[in-house]
Protein backbone atom coordinates (compact mmCIF):
# COMPACT_ATOMS: atom_id res chain seq x y z
CA UNK A 1 0.00 0.00 0.00
CA UNK A 2 1.55 3.23 -1.08
CA UNK A 3 1.43 5.97 1.48
CA UNK A 4 1.91 9.48 0.15
CA UNK A 5 4.36 11.96 1.64
CA UNK A 6 1.39 14.19 2.46
CA UNK A 7 -0.21 11.34 4.46
CA UNK A 8 3.07 10.81 6.33
CA UNK A 9 3.15 14.50 7.24
CA UNK A 10 -0.50 14.35 8.34
CA UNK A 11 0.16 11.34 10.62
CA UNK A 12 3.26 13.03 12.04
CA UNK A 13 1.15 16.09 12.86
CA UNK A 14 -1.43 13.91 14.63
CA UNK A 15 1.35 12.15 16.55
CA UNK A 16 3.07 15.48 17.38
CA UNK A 17 6.45 14.51 15.97
CA UNK A 18 8.40 16.98 13.85
CA UNK A 19 9.94 14.95 10.99
CA UNK A 20 12.75 16.00 8.69
CA UNK A 21 12.23 15.63 4.92
CA UNK A 22 14.49 12.60 4.83
CA UNK A 23 12.51 11.00 7.68
CA UNK A 24 9.28 11.65 5.78
CA UNK A 25 10.80 9.74 2.84
CA UNK A 26 12.22 6.82 4.80
CA UNK A 27 9.21 6.38 7.08
CA UNK A 28 6.92 6.64 4.06
CA UNK A 29 8.73 3.75 2.38
CA UNK A 30 8.98 1.60 5.50
CA UNK A 31 5.41 2.15 6.64
CA UNK A 32 4.20 1.44 3.12
CA UNK A 33 6.06 -1.89 3.16
CA UNK A 34 4.69 -2.87 6.57
CA UNK A 35 1.16 -1.95 5.54
CA UNK A 36 1.59 -3.99 2.36
CA UNK A 37 2.58 -6.95 4.51
CA UNK A 38 -0.45 -6.56 6.79
CA UNK A 39 -2.70 -6.69 3.69
CA UNK A 40 -2.53 -10.47 4.18
CA UNK A 41 -5.22 -10.05 6.84
CA UNK A 42 -7.73 -9.14 4.10
CA UNK A 43 -7.58 -12.74 2.91
CA UNK A 44 -9.51 -13.76 6.03
CA UNK A 45 -13.27 -13.39 6.21
CA UNK A 46 -13.87 -11.94 9.67
CA UNK A 47 -17.43 -10.65 9.24
CA UNK A 48 -18.75 -13.05 11.88
CA UNK A 49 -15.77 -12.71 14.23
CA UNK A 50 -15.87 -10.51 17.33
CA UNK A 51 -12.77 -8.41 17.97
CA UNK A 52 -10.64 -9.28 21.01
CA UNK A 53 -10.94 -6.32 23.34
CA UNK A 54 -10.38 -8.11 26.64
CA UNK A 55 -8.29 -11.21 27.27
CA UNK A 56 -9.87 -12.03 30.61
CA UNK A 57 -13.45 -13.29 30.67
CA UNK A 58 -14.16 -10.85 33.47
CA UNK A 59 -14.33 -7.80 31.17
CA UNK A 60 -13.78 -4.43 32.75
CA UNK A 61 -13.43 -4.60 36.53
CA UNK A 62 -14.73 -1.66 38.48
CA UNK A 63 -13.60 -0.41 41.83
CA UNK A 64 -14.82 2.30 44.14
CA UNK A 65 -13.57 5.74 43.24
CA UNK A 66 -11.78 6.62 46.46
CA UNK A 67 -9.42 9.55 46.81
CA UNK A 68 -6.03 8.39 48.10
CA UNK A 69 -3.76 11.29 49.01
CA UNK A 70 -0.20 11.10 47.65
CA UNK A 71 2.04 12.89 50.11
CA UNK A 72 5.23 13.33 48.13
CA UNK A 73 4.15 15.99 45.61
CA UNK A 74 7.72 17.21 45.42
CA UNK A 75 8.89 13.83 44.06
CA UNK A 76 6.44 14.18 41.16
CA UNK A 77 7.35 17.80 40.45
CA UNK A 78 11.04 16.94 40.39
CA UNK A 79 10.53 15.58 36.88
CA UNK A 80 8.83 18.78 35.68
CA UNK A 81 10.63 20.56 32.86
CA UNK A 82 9.22 23.84 34.14
CA UNK A 83 7.10 24.57 37.20
CA UNK A 84 5.30 27.33 39.02
CA UNK A 85 4.71 26.45 42.64
CA UNK A 86 2.93 23.09 42.71
CA UNK A 87 2.02 23.26 39.02
CA UNK A 88 3.63 22.08 35.80
CA UNK A 89 4.19 25.13 33.62
CA UNK A 90 3.66 24.78 29.86
CA UNK A 91 4.26 27.20 26.98
CA UNK A 92 1.40 29.35 25.70
CA UNK A 93 -1.41 27.15 24.38
CA UNK A 94 -3.72 29.82 22.90
CA UNK A 95 -2.28 32.42 20.57
CA UNK B 1 33.22 -21.98 52.74
CA UNK B 2 35.00 -20.92 49.59
CA UNK B 3 33.34 -17.88 48.16
CA UNK B 4 35.16 -17.87 44.86
CA UNK B 5 32.25 -19.55 43.13
CA UNK B 6 29.40 -17.45 44.54
CA UNK B 7 28.37 -16.29 41.07
CA UNK B 8 27.85 -19.90 39.97
CA UNK B 9 25.04 -20.41 42.44
CA UNK B 10 21.45 -20.41 41.31
CA UNK B 11 18.98 -17.99 42.85
CA UNK B 12 17.65 -20.69 45.18
CA UNK B 13 21.14 -21.84 46.21
CA UNK B 14 22.14 -18.26 47.04
CA UNK B 15 18.93 -17.82 49.07
CA UNK B 16 19.56 -21.07 50.93
CA UNK B 17 23.22 -20.35 51.67
CA UNK B 18 22.34 -16.93 53.04
CA UNK B 19 19.39 -18.24 55.08
CA UNK B 20 21.57 -20.98 56.59
CA UNK B 21 24.21 -18.41 57.55
CA UNK B 22 26.91 -20.00 55.38
CA UNK B 23 27.53 -16.64 53.80
CA UNK B 24 26.31 -13.10 54.44
CA UNK B 25 24.22 -11.05 52.06
CA UNK B 26 27.06 -8.51 52.08
CA UNK B 27 29.58 -11.10 50.87
CA UNK B 28 27.26 -12.29 48.12
CA UNK B 29 26.29 -8.79 47.03
CA UNK B 30 29.93 -7.64 47.03
CA UNK B 31 30.95 -10.63 44.91
CA UNK B 32 28.34 -9.84 42.27
CA UNK B 33 29.06 -6.08 42.31
CA UNK B 34 32.75 -6.87 41.75
CA UNK B 35 31.81 -9.09 38.83
CA UNK B 36 29.68 -6.31 37.36
CA UNK B 37 32.62 -3.87 37.58
CA UNK B 38 34.86 -6.39 35.89
CA UNK B 39 32.61 -7.68 33.10
CA UNK B 40 29.82 -5.24 32.44
CA UNK B 41 31.97 -2.69 30.59
CA UNK B 42 32.12 -5.37 27.87
CA UNK B 43 28.47 -6.46 28.02
CA UNK B 44 26.61 -3.24 28.96
CA UNK B 45 23.75 -5.13 30.58
CA UNK B 46 23.06 -2.46 33.21
CA UNK B 47 21.85 1.10 32.66
CA UNK B 48 22.13 1.87 36.37
CA UNK B 49 24.17 -0.03 38.97
CA UNK B 50 23.46 0.78 42.63
CA UNK B 51 26.58 -0.27 44.56
CA UNK B 52 25.94 1.87 47.67
CA UNK B 53 22.20 1.18 47.87
CA UNK B 54 22.77 -2.54 47.31
CA UNK B 55 25.49 -2.82 49.98
CA UNK B 56 23.32 -0.85 52.43
CA UNK B 57 20.35 -3.13 51.71
CA UNK B 58 22.58 -6.20 52.11
CA UNK B 59 23.87 -4.91 55.46
CA UNK B 60 20.28 -4.33 56.59
CA UNK B 61 19.42 -7.91 55.54
CA UNK B 62 22.32 -9.27 57.58
CA UNK B 63 21.24 -7.22 60.61
CA UNK B 64 17.64 -8.45 60.35
CA UNK B 65 18.85 -12.01 60.14
CA UNK B 66 21.14 -11.59 63.17
CA UNK B 67 18.13 -10.32 65.14
CA UNK B 68 16.20 -13.46 64.21
CA UNK B 69 13.54 -11.57 62.22
CA UNK B 70 11.32 -13.60 59.83
CA UNK B 71 13.02 -13.81 56.43
CA UNK B 72 11.46 -13.48 52.98
CA UNK B 73 12.02 -16.21 50.37
CA UNK B 74 14.78 -14.24 48.59
CA UNK B 75 16.29 -12.72 51.73
CA UNK B 76 19.60 -11.03 50.97
CA UNK B 77 19.89 -12.24 47.37
CA UNK B 78 20.96 -9.60 44.82
CA UNK B 79 18.85 -9.39 41.68
CA UNK B 80 18.13 -6.86 38.93
CA UNK B 81 15.10 -5.38 37.20
CA UNK B 82 14.59 -4.34 33.60
CA UNK B 83 14.71 -0.56 33.56
CA UNK B 84 10.98 -0.15 32.93
CA UNK B 85 9.79 -1.11 36.40
CA UNK B 86 9.31 2.12 38.31
CA UNK B 87 11.58 2.20 41.35
CA UNK B 88 10.96 4.88 43.95
CA UNK B 89 13.87 7.30 44.11
CA UNK B 90 15.85 5.36 41.48
CA UNK B 91 16.02 6.62 37.90
CA UNK B 92 13.85 4.57 35.52
CA UNK B 93 14.78 5.26 31.90
CA UNK B 94 13.03 2.60 29.79
CA UNK B 95 16.16 2.76 27.62
CA UNK B 96 15.06 6.15 26.29
CA UNK B 97 16.39 9.67 26.26
CA UNK B 98 12.79 10.66 27.06
CA UNK B 99 13.13 9.25 30.58
CA UNK B 100 16.88 9.63 31.06
CA UNK B 101 16.24 11.92 34.02
CA UNK B 102 12.98 10.44 35.31
CA UNK B 103 12.98 9.46 38.99
CA UNK B 104 9.66 7.75 39.81
CA UNK B 105 7.85 8.82 42.97
CA UNK B 106 6.59 5.26 43.60
CA UNK B 107 7.50 1.56 43.17
CA UNK B 108 5.97 -0.72 40.54
CA UNK B 109 4.04 -3.66 42.02
CA UNK B 110 6.86 -5.97 40.86
CA UNK B 111 9.46 -3.79 42.59
CA UNK B 112 7.41 -3.78 45.81
CA UNK B 113 7.08 -7.55 45.73
CA UNK B 114 10.75 -8.11 44.98
CA UNK B 115 11.73 -5.81 47.85
CA UNK B 116 9.33 -7.47 50.29
CA UNK B 117 10.73 -10.89 49.36
CA UNK B 118 13.97 -9.67 50.92
CA UNK B 119 15.91 -9.44 47.64
CA UNK B 120 18.61 -6.79 47.23
CA UNK B 121 18.24 -4.57 44.14
CA UNK B 122 21.58 -4.41 42.29
CA UNK B 123 20.45 -2.11 39.52
CA UNK B 124 18.38 -1.61 36.42
CA UNK B 125 18.93 -3.57 33.22
CA UNK B 126 19.43 -2.29 29.70
CA UNK B 127 16.68 -2.71 27.11
CA UNK B 128 15.46 -1.60 23.70
CA UNK B 129 14.06 1.93 23.84
CA UNK B 130 10.54 1.70 25.32
CA UNK B 131 10.84 -2.09 24.86
CA UNK B 132 10.32 -1.59 21.12
CA UNK B 133 12.75 -4.02 19.58
CA UNK B 134 14.11 -7.53 19.78
CA UNK B 135 17.86 -6.90 19.89
CA UNK B 136 18.66 -4.31 22.63
CA UNK B 137 20.39 -2.24 19.95
CA UNK B 138 18.02 0.72 20.22
CA UNK B 139 18.80 1.68 23.83
CA UNK B 140 19.76 5.34 24.30
CA UNK B 141 22.41 3.94 26.68
CA UNK B 142 24.14 1.87 24.01
CA UNK B 143 23.62 -1.72 22.88
CA UNK B 144 23.96 -4.78 25.12
CA UNK B 145 26.22 -7.57 23.86
CA UNK B 146 25.61 -11.30 24.07
CA UNK B 147 27.90 -12.81 26.74
CA UNK B 148 28.18 -16.04 24.72
CA UNK B 149 29.59 -14.11 21.79
CA UNK B 150 30.20 -10.40 22.22
CA UNK B 151 29.87 -9.72 18.51
CA UNK B 152 26.23 -10.86 18.63
CA UNK B 153 23.09 -9.23 19.97
CA UNK B 154 21.54 -10.68 23.15
CA UNK B 155 18.01 -10.47 21.78
CA UNK B 156 15.48 -8.10 23.27
CA UNK B 157 13.81 -6.14 24.46
CA UNK B 158 14.81 -7.62 27.86
CA UNK B 159 18.32 -8.18 26.46
CA UNK B 160 20.09 -6.51 29.38
CA UNK B 161 18.34 -8.79 31.86
CA UNK B 162 19.04 -11.94 29.83
CA UNK B 163 22.71 -11.02 29.36
CA UNK B 164 23.15 -10.11 33.04
CA UNK B 165 21.61 -13.39 34.18
CA UNK B 166 23.68 -15.40 31.67
CA UNK B 167 26.95 -13.75 32.73
CA UNK B 168 26.09 -14.11 36.44
CA UNK B 169 25.89 -10.36 36.98
CA UNK B 170 22.80 -11.05 39.15
CA UNK B 171 21.09 -14.21 40.40
CA UNK B 172 17.90 -13.44 38.51
CA UNK B 173 16.05 -10.59 36.87
CA UNK B 174 12.52 -9.57 36.03
CA UNK B 175 11.76 -8.54 32.46
CA UNK B 176 8.64 -7.91 30.41
CA UNK B 177 7.33 -9.75 27.37
CA UNK B 178 5.04 -8.09 24.82
CA UNK B 179 5.79 -10.19 21.72
CA UNK B 180 8.61 -12.37 23.02
CA UNK B 181 10.77 -9.85 24.87
CA UNK B 182 11.55 -12.27 27.73
CA UNK B 183 11.61 -15.61 25.89
CA UNK B 184 13.55 -14.52 22.80
CA UNK B 185 16.54 -12.96 24.68
CA UNK B 186 16.45 -15.87 27.15
CA UNK B 187 16.83 -18.20 24.17
CA UNK B 188 19.67 -16.15 22.64
CA UNK B 189 21.52 -15.95 25.99
CA UNK B 190 21.00 -19.54 27.16
CA UNK B 191 18.86 -18.78 30.21
CA UNK B 192 15.31 -19.58 31.33
CA UNK B 193 12.75 -16.88 30.52
CA UNK B 194 9.10 -17.09 31.32
CA UNK B 195 6.03 -15.05 30.34
CA UNK B 196 3.09 -15.70 32.67
CA UNK B 197 -0.59 -15.69 31.68
CA UNK B 198 -1.87 -12.18 31.00
CA UNK B 199 -3.20 -10.89 34.34
CA UNK B 200 -1.00 -13.15 36.50
CA UNK B 201 1.51 -10.41 37.42
CA UNK B 202 0.43 -6.83 38.11
CA UNK B 203 1.40 -4.26 35.46
CA UNK B 204 1.09 -1.39 37.97
CA UNK B 205 4.15 0.81 37.60
CA UNK B 206 5.48 -0.79 34.43
CA UNK B 207 6.24 1.77 31.74
CA UNK B 208 3.69 0.44 29.25
CA UNK B 209 4.48 -0.65 25.71
CA UNK B 210 1.24 -2.39 24.66
CA UNK B 211 -1.19 -2.69 27.53
CA UNK B 212 -3.13 -5.69 26.19
CA UNK B 213 0.06 -7.70 25.53
CA UNK B 214 2.59 -6.72 28.25
CA UNK B 215 3.34 -9.18 31.04
CA UNK B 216 6.24 -9.25 33.51
CA UNK B 217 8.13 -12.45 34.19
CA UNK B 218 11.37 -13.99 35.49
CA UNK B 219 14.71 -14.58 33.74
CA UNK B 220 16.88 -17.07 35.62
CA UNK B 221 19.55 -19.75 35.29
CA UNK B 222 17.26 -22.61 36.28
CA UNK B 223 13.62 -23.64 35.88
CA UNK B 224 13.21 -23.89 39.67
CA UNK B 225 14.52 -20.33 40.03
CA UNK B 226 11.94 -19.09 37.52
CA UNK B 227 9.17 -20.84 39.43
CA UNK B 228 10.35 -19.40 42.75
CA UNK B 229 10.62 -15.88 41.36
CA UNK B 230 7.19 -16.11 39.73
CA UNK B 231 5.74 -17.05 43.12
CA UNK B 232 7.23 -13.81 44.47
CA UNK B 233 5.95 -11.46 41.75
CA UNK B 234 2.55 -13.05 40.91
CA UNK B 235 -0.71 -12.16 42.57
CA UNK B 236 -3.75 -9.93 42.45
CA UNK B 237 -3.38 -6.16 42.53
CA UNK B 238 -6.38 -3.81 42.56
CA UNK B 239 -4.27 -1.09 40.96
CA UNK B 240 -4.14 -3.07 37.68
CA UNK B 241 -7.69 -3.63 36.41
CA UNK B 242 -6.52 -6.57 34.28
CA UNK B 243 -4.87 -8.32 37.24
CA UNK B 244 -6.64 -11.59 37.94
CA UNK B 245 -7.79 -12.57 41.43
CA UNK B 246 -6.61 -16.18 41.61
CA UNK B 247 -4.44 -17.80 44.29
CA UNK B 248 -0.72 -18.21 43.44
CA UNK B 249 0.05 -21.95 43.21
CA UNK B 250 3.19 -23.72 44.41
CA UNK B 251 5.08 -23.37 41.12
CA UNK B 252 8.31 -24.69 42.61
CA UNK B 253 6.80 -28.11 43.38
CA UNK B 254 5.36 -28.21 39.87
CA UNK B 255 8.88 -28.14 38.37
CA UNK B 256 9.62 -31.53 39.96
CA UNK B 257 6.47 -33.31 38.80
CA UNK B 258 6.84 -36.17 36.31
CA UNK B 259 5.62 -35.75 32.74
CA UNK B 260 4.31 -39.30 32.44
CA UNK B 261 1.21 -39.24 30.27
CA UNK B 262 1.60 -35.57 29.40
CA UNK B 263 0.48 -34.81 25.84
CA UNK B 264 3.10 -32.70 24.03
CA UNK B 265 1.62 -30.90 21.03
CA UNK B 266 3.81 -30.00 18.07
CA UNK B 267 2.24 -27.11 16.12
CA UNK B 268 3.21 -27.96 12.57
CA UNK B 269 3.19 -24.33 11.38
CA UNK B 270 5.96 -23.50 13.87
CA UNK B 271 8.26 -26.11 12.35
CA UNK B 272 7.45 -25.07 8.77
CA UNK B 273 8.60 -21.48 9.35
CA UNK B 274 10.94 -20.06 6.72
CA UNK B 275 14.59 -19.90 7.74
CA UNK B 276 14.43 -22.46 10.58
CA UNK B 277 18.07 -23.09 11.48
CA UNK B 278 19.26 -26.71 11.23
CA UNK B 279 20.90 -26.52 14.66
CA UNK B 280 17.63 -25.32 16.18
CA UNK B 281 15.75 -28.15 14.48
CA UNK B 282 18.22 -30.76 15.75
CA UNK B 283 17.92 -29.36 19.28
CA UNK B 284 14.13 -29.67 19.09
CA UNK B 285 14.45 -33.32 18.13
CA UNK B 286 16.64 -33.94 21.19
CA UNK B 287 14.10 -32.21 23.42
CA UNK B 288 11.24 -34.24 22.03
CA UNK B 289 13.17 -37.48 22.48
CA UNK B 290 13.96 -36.61 26.10
CA UNK B 291 10.31 -35.87 26.88
CA UNK B 292 9.03 -39.09 25.30
CA UNK B 293 11.70 -41.06 27.14
CA UNK B 294 10.25 -39.62 30.35
CA UNK B 295 6.79 -40.90 29.46
CA UNK B 296 5.19 -38.01 27.57
CA UNK B 297 3.26 -38.63 24.37
CA UNK B 298 3.45 -36.60 21.18
CA UNK B 299 0.57 -35.25 19.12
CA UNK B 300 0.69 -33.03 16.06
CA UNK B 301 -1.55 -29.97 16.26
CA UNK B 302 -2.32 -27.14 13.89
CA UNK B 303 -2.50 -23.43 14.62
CA UNK B 304 -3.64 -22.33 11.17
CA UNK B 305 -3.53 -18.56 11.78
CA UNK B 306 0.10 -18.53 12.97
CA UNK B 307 1.31 -16.82 9.81
CA UNK B 308 -0.96 -13.83 10.48
CA UNK B 309 0.45 -13.16 13.94
CA UNK B 310 3.22 -10.71 12.89
CA UNK B 311 0.68 -8.54 11.01
CA UNK B 312 -1.78 -8.58 13.90
CA UNK B 313 1.02 -7.88 16.36
CA UNK B 314 2.48 -5.05 14.30
CA UNK B 315 -0.86 -3.25 14.13
CA UNK B 316 -2.09 -3.84 17.71
CA UNK B 317 1.25 -3.33 19.45
CA UNK B 318 2.00 -0.16 17.45
CA UNK B 319 -1.48 1.25 18.06
CA UNK B 320 -1.25 0.68 21.80
CA UNK B 321 2.35 1.93 21.92
CA UNK B 322 1.49 5.14 20.09
CA UNK B 323 -1.13 5.98 22.71
CA UNK B 324 1.11 4.96 25.63
CA UNK B 325 4.00 7.21 24.62
CA UNK B 326 1.68 10.16 23.99
CA UNK B 327 2.38 11.23 27.59
CA UNK B 328 6.02 12.13 26.80
CA UNK B 329 5.15 15.67 25.87
CA UNK B 330 7.98 17.76 27.27
CA UNK B 331 6.06 18.67 30.43
CA UNK B 332 6.19 15.96 33.08
CA UNK B 333 9.22 13.75 32.47
CA UNK B 334 12.29 15.90 32.59
CA UNK B 335 13.10 16.86 29.00
CA UNK B 336 11.94 19.72 26.79
CA UNK B 337 13.37 20.89 23.46
CA UNK B 338 14.95 24.34 23.53
CA UNK B 339 13.40 27.36 21.86
CA UNK B 340 10.79 30.06 22.22
CA UNK B 341 7.66 28.38 20.94
CA UNK B 342 3.99 27.56 21.49
CA UNK B 343 2.80 24.35 23.13
CA UNK B 344 2.16 22.26 20.00
CA UNK B 345 5.48 23.20 18.45
CA UNK B 346 7.35 22.52 21.70
CA UNK B 347 5.72 19.08 21.91
CA UNK B 348 6.53 18.15 18.29
CA UNK B 349 10.14 19.29 18.59
CA UNK B 350 10.61 17.62 21.98
CA UNK B 351 9.27 14.30 20.70
CA UNK B 352 11.39 14.54 17.54
CA UNK B 353 14.51 14.91 19.71
CA UNK B 354 13.47 12.41 22.39
CA UNK B 355 12.56 9.35 20.40
CA UNK B 356 14.79 7.01 18.40
CA UNK B 357 13.95 5.78 14.92
CA UNK B 358 12.14 2.56 15.90
CA UNK B 359 9.95 4.38 18.42
CA UNK B 360 9.02 7.04 15.86
CA UNK B 361 8.24 4.37 13.27
CA UNK B 362 5.92 2.51 15.63
CA UNK B 363 4.19 5.72 16.73
CA UNK B 364 3.60 6.52 13.06
CA UNK B 365 2.20 3.07 12.22
CA UNK B 366 0.06 3.04 15.35
CA UNK B 367 -1.30 6.53 14.74
CA UNK B 368 -2.08 5.56 11.14
CA UNK B 369 -3.90 2.37 12.22
CA UNK B 370 -5.95 4.31 14.78
CA UNK B 371 -6.78 7.27 12.52
CA UNK B 372 -10.44 7.65 11.61
CA UNK B 373 -9.91 6.67 7.96
CA UNK B 374 -8.12 3.38 8.70
CA UNK B 375 -9.40 2.33 12.14
CA UNK B 376 -11.83 -0.39 10.94
CA UNK B 377 -9.73 -1.71 8.09
CA UNK B 378 -6.55 -2.00 10.16
CA UNK B 379 -7.01 -1.89 13.94
CA UNK B 380 -10.40 -3.58 14.25
CA UNK B 381 -9.45 -6.11 11.56
CA UNK B 382 -6.33 -6.99 13.57
CA UNK B 383 -8.39 -7.43 16.73
CA UNK B 384 -10.71 -9.81 14.87
CA UNK B 385 -7.84 -11.93 13.58
CA UNK B 386 -6.50 -11.90 17.14
CA UNK B 387 -9.72 -13.71 18.11
CA UNK B 388 -8.98 -16.37 15.46
CA UNK B 389 -5.45 -16.82 16.83
CA UNK B 390 -6.85 -17.29 20.35
CA UNK B 391 -9.34 -19.88 19.07
CA UNK B 392 -6.51 -21.81 17.38
CA UNK B 393 -4.87 -22.24 20.78
CA UNK B 394 -8.13 -23.17 22.52
CA UNK B 395 -8.60 -25.97 20.00
CA UNK B 396 -4.98 -27.13 20.22
CA UNK B 397 -5.23 -27.38 24.01
CA UNK B 398 -8.13 -29.81 23.62
CA UNK B 399 -5.60 -32.26 22.19
CA UNK B 400 -2.40 -31.31 24.00
CA UNK B 401 -1.40 -30.27 27.53
CA UNK B 402 1.55 -28.18 26.40
CA UNK B 403 2.92 -27.15 23.02
CA UNK B 404 6.61 -27.50 22.18
CA UNK B 405 8.22 -25.18 19.60
CA UNK B 406 11.54 -23.49 18.99
CA UNK B 407 11.60 -20.13 20.80
CA UNK B 408 13.17 -18.51 17.76
CA UNK B 409 13.86 -19.87 14.28
CA UNK B 410 17.52 -18.78 14.55
CA UNK B 411 20.22 -18.28 17.18
CA UNK B 412 21.82 -14.93 18.12
CA UNK B 413 23.13 -12.86 15.19
CA UNK B 414 25.38 -9.83 14.70
CA UNK B 415 23.97 -6.32 15.24
CA UNK B 416 22.43 -4.59 12.24
CA UNK B 417 22.03 -7.84 10.34
CA UNK B 418 18.27 -8.12 10.78
CA UNK B 419 17.38 -4.92 12.53
CA UNK B 420 17.89 -2.73 9.45
CA UNK B 421 14.67 -4.03 7.97
CA UNK B 422 11.74 -3.56 10.39
CA UNK B 423 9.76 -6.40 8.82
CA UNK B 424 12.57 -8.96 9.20
CA UNK B 425 12.90 -7.96 12.84
CA UNK B 426 9.20 -8.63 13.46
CA UNK B 427 9.68 -12.09 11.95
CA UNK B 428 12.41 -12.92 14.51
CA UNK B 429 9.58 -12.92 17.06
CA UNK B 430 7.13 -14.79 14.80
CA UNK B 431 7.09 -17.84 17.09
CA UNK B 432 6.74 -15.91 20.34
CA UNK B 433 4.11 -13.30 19.38
CA UNK B 434 1.05 -15.59 19.09
CA UNK B 435 1.36 -16.44 22.81
CA UNK B 436 1.00 -12.76 23.77
CA UNK B 437 -1.91 -12.27 21.38
CA UNK B 438 -3.69 -15.22 23.05
CA UNK B 439 -2.67 -14.16 26.57
CA UNK B 440 -1.38 -17.65 27.43
CA UNK B 441 1.83 -18.45 29.35
CA UNK B 442 5.09 -19.40 27.64
CA UNK B 443 8.61 -20.31 28.72
CA UNK B 444 11.95 -20.64 26.96
CA UNK B 445 14.26 -23.33 28.33
CA UNK B 446 17.89 -23.76 27.21
CA UNK B 447 18.22 -26.99 25.23
CA UNK B 448 21.76 -27.11 23.89
CA UNK B 449 23.83 -25.25 21.36
CA UNK B 450 24.03 -24.66 17.63
CA UNK B 451 27.06 -25.76 15.62
CA UNK B 452 28.48 -22.28 16.22
CA UNK B 453 28.23 -22.80 19.97
CA UNK B 454 25.34 -20.40 20.46
CA UNK B 455 22.48 -21.28 22.84
CA UNK B 456 19.18 -22.67 21.54
CA UNK B 457 15.90 -22.32 23.43
CA UNK B 458 12.88 -24.62 23.48
CA UNK B 459 9.56 -22.86 23.94
CA UNK B 460 6.68 -24.42 25.87
CA UNK B 461 3.19 -22.93 25.71
CA UNK B 462 0.24 -23.86 27.92
CA UNK B 463 -3.38 -22.83 28.35
CA UNK B 464 -4.25 -19.78 30.45
CA UNK B 465 -3.22 -20.22 34.11
CA UNK B 466 -1.68 -23.65 33.36
CA UNK B 467 1.78 -22.49 34.39
CA UNK B 468 2.21 -25.59 36.58
CA UNK B 469 1.92 -27.97 33.61
CA UNK B 470 4.38 -25.84 31.71
CA UNK B 471 6.86 -25.83 34.61
CA UNK B 472 6.64 -29.63 34.87
CA UNK B 473 7.58 -30.00 31.19
CA UNK B 474 10.30 -27.34 31.53
CA UNK B 475 11.78 -29.16 34.52
CA UNK B 476 11.81 -32.41 32.55
CA UNK B 477 13.71 -30.76 29.66
CA UNK B 478 16.23 -29.25 32.06
CA UNK B 479 16.86 -32.58 33.83
CA UNK B 480 17.50 -34.30 30.49
CA UNK B 481 19.54 -31.53 28.86
CA UNK B 482 21.32 -29.66 31.66
CA UNK B 483 22.80 -26.31 30.68
CA UNK B 484 26.37 -25.53 31.64
CA UNK B 485 26.65 -24.08 35.12
CA UNK B 486 29.09 -21.35 34.24
CA UNK B 487 29.55 -19.19 31.21
CA UNK B 488 32.66 -19.88 29.20
CA UNK B 489 35.13 -17.01 29.11
CA UNK B 490 33.51 -14.17 27.20
CA UNK B 491 34.12 -14.79 23.53
CA UNK B 492 35.26 -11.76 21.61
CA UNK B 493 35.36 -13.11 18.03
Amino acid sequence: MAITREEVRHIARLARIALSDSEVDSFGDQIGKLLDYTKQLDRLDTNAVAPTIHLADTGTLLRDDIVCPFEDTEAILKSATDRAGDFFRVPRILE
Amino acid sequence: MSNTNIHEWTLLEAAQNIREGKVSSREVTKAILDRISELDPKINSYITVLPEDAMAAAAACDEEQAKGSPLGPLHGVPIGLKDLFCTRGIRTTCGSRALAQFVPPYDAAVAEKVRSSGAVLLGKHNMDEFAMGASTESSWFGPTRNPWKLSCIPGGSSGGTAAAVAASLCFAGVGTDTGGSIRQPASFCGVVGMKPTYGRVSRHGIVALAASLDQAGPLTRSVADAAALLEVIAGHDRRDSTSVNLPVPDYLSATKKPVTGMRIGLPKEYFEIEGLDSGVKAAMERVLKSLTEQGASVVEVSLPHTGYAPSVYCLIASAEASTNVARYDGVRYGFRAEGDQGFAEMMSKTRAELFGEEVKRRIMIGTYALSAEHYDALYVKAQKVRTLIRRDFEEAFQKADVLLTPTTPVTAFPPGEKTKDPLTMYLVEALTMPCNLAGIPGISVPCGFSEEGLPVGAQLLAGSFREETMFAAAGAIERAIPSPRVMPALRVD
